[in-house]
């Protein structure tokens, strides 16, 4: 680039976030913005926590790409998303640092079902029920979800969670023991347990 | 992120409205600074985003950004219009800034660009103000990308033998 191509281009006008703020405030207010989200420092990374009009949509692991998640909102829910404030990401977010400080057993939060539907629905739904500190097999959530038969269709259900954490799919492990994958890592659905476990006690 | 590509040819339907307003929104506004002054360019863009946002079922991925930047002149051309209805400085609907009004654009070459024809000025600035390729100036001046290109080379000729003179 030349520098008089340099010159037209010039410096980029200051104050970008505030502009930003000016027009996501009015985007709200007009309801144009039908997803919210906000990111979440936690000791696993950062987490997103998205919510719609009706409550939280859904909540990404650190594992999981900003871009990619955003991409996937957009075919599956709205494409009209923006990273700001709406109050159930704040309650959410205070709720999540409460759980990870092992202050909080059982989150109150209005959950968007909408990204998951019919037997998985039913998984996760049945998940959502299994105590702090508390474990399930694969087996036992087909089960519960009307399906015995359906284990691999269970595993599929929580693998795709939108809404980890919170419907605690952590509390599900293989029925031979192990702790079995998790979209977070390995590491980190030991570390809920560990935590769980401990706190269950006392 | 991902690797693809910044506007993602290969997608179709409207991208997240976030990611287009992080890539492109900067730009825009940036554009508008020079097309309608700093005062009045952050109401003209907050018009832009507002209305592409009520149209947004009709973004492409692979498009958004010079659908953006359309968007963004035809208010600035409806910006400089209401201000013409004003007992305004100039007469012309489609006048850019004065240098008085257009106060933080403050390099002297802005003072050449004021001076070209409409169509070299539009592409000249949304070439390397906007960041638009040729076919995307096309685009949103509704001419050929073989014009666009003309529109810009020709510009930039002008510019130069302009500043040549000083």
């Amino acid at each position: 680039m030349s520098e008089l191509e340099r010159r037209i281009g010039g410096e980029m006008p200051g104050g970008w976030d505030g502009i930003r703020e000016d027009l996501l405030r009015r985007a709200s207010d007009e309801a144009l913005i039908d997803l919210a989200y906000e990111r979440h420092e936690s000791p696993f990374g950062d987490l997103l926590v998205v919510a719609g009009e009706e409550g939280i949509v859904r909540i990404a692991l650190g594992a999981e790409p900003e871009e990619v998640v955003l991409r996937d909102l957009a075919r599956r829910a709205s494409p009209r998303i923006a990273r700001t404030g709406r109050t159930p990401i704040a309650v959410a977010r205070s709720q999540l640092d409460a759980y990870f400080e092992g202050d909080l057993r059982e989150f109150d939060l209005p959950l968007d079902w909408r990204l998951t539907r019919g037997f998985r629905r039913e998984v996760l739904r049945e998940t959502a029920a299994i105590p702090y500190g508390a474990t399930a097999s694969y087996a036992e959530m087909a089960d519960r979800a009307g399906s015995p038969r359906a284990v691999r269709a269970a595993g599929t259900a929580l693998a795709t969670n939108p809404l980890p954490i919170v419907v605690p799919c952590h509390r599900v492990l293989r029925s031979d023991g192990k702790v079995g994958s998790y979209l977070g890592g390995t590491s980190m659905k030991e570390s809920l347990l560990r935590l769980e476990r401990e706190r269950a006690g006392t | 992120m991902t690797g693809k590509s910044r506007d993602d040819p290969g997608g179709t339907g409207p991208p997240p409205f976030e990611s287009a307003l992080e890539r492109h929104g900067p730009r825009v506004h940036s554009w508008l600074v020079a097309r309608v002054g700093p005062d009045r360019a952050e109401d003209v863009f907050q018009e832009t985003m507002l209305a592409a946002l009520r149209s947004w079922h009709r973004a492409e991925s692979g498009s958004v950004r010079s659908w953006l930047f359309t968007i963004a002149r035809n208010k600035a051309i409806d910006e400089v219009r209401s201000a013409g209805r004003r007992p305004a400085p100039e007469g012309e609907v489609d006048s850019w800034p004065s240098a008085a009004v257009a106060d933080g654009i403050e390099d002297p070459v802005w003072d050449e660009v004021r001076g070209l024809p409409e169509k070299q000025k539009a592409a000249v600035t949304l070439r390397f103000r906007g960041g638009l390729t040729h076919r995307e100036i096309g685009t949103v001046m509704g001419i050929s990308e073989a014009a666009a290109r003309r529109n810009v080379f020709e510009g930039l000729r002008a510019l130069r033998e302009r500043m040549d003179d000083e």
